[in-house]
């Protein structure tokens, strides 16, 4: 239907999910990534790598795999069922709470990482003043660990937002289309364009692009005035 | 050390890169005792070690507390033991202020509840000359004064015991002067018993009152610092070039008109540049084994001022070098002199011969804290 009118409010729908999405998956990260990032920025295992290789994998992995995967586990017959089950639902698949758990294994890499690295740059050293000055470890990380690390935690923040707001393959393959519940932006940008609706399609799109700019500009002038104030 | 004084009493055995450590000491809970020796002989394992940092098997004592013992598989996790760490580097808190790094250890000493602190926040401060940065970040501060904030951070945390790595280490010579007279002021005011690790002998001969030598991972000599410094056996281990010992003299006199003090010893008369000191005050004085020349008659027309009668208690030459190092007993302090093994030939030096000591230059240490 090319000539159907400008649906401005059928916009707004996706918009609002992927804001959604994005927000929840970047929270449950960083309460879910900060432990691990610093298991591997501080263990020494020897199987520690491994670990870190796992959740890298997203990154070299096709989004359509993970997804194939997540929907298998997500289905009545996985992990994803019987959790579903507990509120009396059959699958994970094809649901908010399903696109939140596939978000977070997709977006993981993005914050982990920055978060492990901005662990490791400050060595054991100010722990072991911390300890010296009579802070347990718990109250070290919070006091000492947490606040030398604030631009890691931004870093992986923005990252794992704008990285889940882009997010397409794995959306697809267990979130399908439904309005309001899985429909994403990219999602709805891939339908306006196999309606041919064009108009739509170039906001959302252009939306998207300026979004990206921004976030990538901000994050490396952030990063340019944190190298200053170190210096 | 009298029996009834709290001491330190460490004993650790593990192996430390490429060597065992073995060592055993006490020092006591008073004054500074310096963990001296060459760099790699295990000295600042053993802080980490006291400090609970590093965990090697042993036995670990501060007064009548017991903090570590392996047998008992009792170890007591740094946090929880009262002890000041000051890192060869001074590790400021890049996130906090300079106030806020004070207050770090500060806020969480342990203490009872509502009890005033022990230690007073602006006496420390003031000590160490750092009120002025109190506002400000780390990163913009000079690297004694990082280091000095560092110092107070410790005290501020109330410790029984302050354990010092090489602190100066990593500072220009000026800097260093100053800061140790910082330091002795610490000292002086605070009365807190320090451990000092350092492998340079004129810091330690100015702040130490006790020694303890290492090397490679052992004990080679432990004692008040004019005993072991007077020890010709550990000179390989305290210095050549630097070596020498301490000798403390009472002030009792002054030149004015040529700038002079004039001191006792033992019945002696020694002259050194003017000092700001009172008559009667003792104070005490480092002379380089290098700094002093033997004489077997009383010399005449010479320039040194210093001229001290003495005996020779013992000769050690060093084999394959053109050096022996001698002992002498001034009849009360000991002096070691350092001459060529041509000289010991020529002159017939022997143990028990009378000669007379000619000191080139003294350098004043401190005065005496008792």
């Amino acid at each position: 239907m090319p000539d159907q009118g400008l649906d401005l409010a059928g916009l707004w729908s996706p918009i609002r999910l992927t804001l959604e999405l994005a927000t929840v998956t970047t929270v449950a990260l960083l309460i879910i990534g900060t432990p691990i990032a610093w298991w591997l920025a501080r263990s020494k295992a020897k199987w520690k790598e491994a670990v870190a290789a796992v959740v890298a994998l997203p990154l070299v992995l096709p989004p359509t795999v993970l997804g194939f995967y997540l929907l298998v586990a997500m289905g009545p017959d996985g992990p994803g069922g019987w959790i579903a089950g507990l509120w009396g639902e059959r699958s994970l698949a094809f649901t908010f709470q399903g696109l939140v758990i596939g978000s977070v294994f997709y977006s993981m890499p993005f914050v982990v990482q920055p978060i492990r690295n901005a662990f490791e740059a400050f060595g054991d050293r100010p722990l072991e003043v911390a300890a010296t000055l009579h802070a347990s470890p718990w109250d070290a990380f919070w006091s000492v660990a947490v606040p030398l690390a604030r631009p890691g935690f931004l870093t992986g923040a923005v990252l794992g937002f704008a990285h889940t707001v882009g997010e397409f393959g794995v959306v697809l393959m267990i979130g399908g289309n439904i309005p309001g519940e899985t429909k994403v932006l990219s999602v709805a940008i891939y339908d306006y364009v196999e309606t041919l609706r064009w108009a739509e399609a170039h906001i959302l799109a252009g939306g998207l692009l300026v979004f990206a700019f921004v976030v990538i500009l901000a994050m490396m002038l952030l990063e340019k005035r944190i190298g200053r104030a170190a210096r | 050390m009298n029996a009834d004084t709290p001491v330190l009493d460490a004993a650790f055995k593990g192996p430390v890169g490429n060597f065992n450590l073995d060592v055993a000491f006490k020092a006591p809970l008073t004054g500074v005792t310096a963990l001296f020796g060459a760099s790699g002989c295990g000295k600042t394992t053993i802080l980490r070690c006291i400090a609970g940092l590093h965990h090697l098997p042993g036995k670990l004592a501060l007064g009548d507390r017991l903090w570590q013992d392996d047998t008992a598989n009792l170890f007591r996790p740094p946090h929880k033991r009262r002890v000041g760490y000051v890192f060869q580097e001074p590790s400021l808190f890049a996130h906090l202020t300079v106030r806020g790094n004070l207050n770090f250890g500060a806020r969480r000493a342990p203490r009872g509840n509502g009890a005033a602190p022990a230690v007073d926040f602006d006496q420390v401060v003031g000590l160490l000359g750092i009120s002025h940065l109190l506002d400000r970040a780390p990163a913009r501060l000079s690297g004694g004064e990082r280091q000095r904030v560092a110092v107070g951070r410790a005290l501020l945390s109330e410790p029984r015991l302050l354990l010092m790595d090489e602190p100066l280490s990593a500072l220009d010579r000026s800097t260093k002067d100053e800061i140790l007279a910082y330091f002795e002021a610490l000292q002086r005011e605070l009365n807190i018993p320090i451990l000092y690790v350092s492998h340079d002998i004129a810091e330690v001969t100015r702040l130490a009152d006790r020694l303890v030598v290492l090397s490679r991972g052992g004990k080679v000599a432990e004692g008040s610092v004019g005993e072991v410094l007077e020890r010709l056996d550990l000179q390989p281990m305290t210095g050549r070039f630097e070596a020498g010992v301490m000798l403390t003299a009472t002030v009792k006199g002054r030149d004015e008109a040529f700038n002079l003090t004039f001191l006792d010893h033992h019945g002696q008369t020694l002259t050194i540049p003017a000092v700001d000191a009172a008559v009667g005050d003792i104070i005490r004085l480092r002379v380089r084994a290098r700094d002093v020349s033997l004489a077997v008659q009383p010399p005449t027309g010479i320039s040194i001022r210093n001229i001290l009668k003495g005996r020779i208690v013992e000769i050690r030459e060093e084999a394959n070098t053109a050096f022996a190092e001698t002992l002498i007993d001034l009849g009360g302090g000991r002096l070691r002199a350092r001459v060529t093994r041509h000289a010991v030939a020529d002159l017939k030096l022997a143990e028990g011969m009378p000669v007379y000591a000619l000191i080139k230059s003294i350098t004043f240490d401190r005065r005496s804290l008792g």
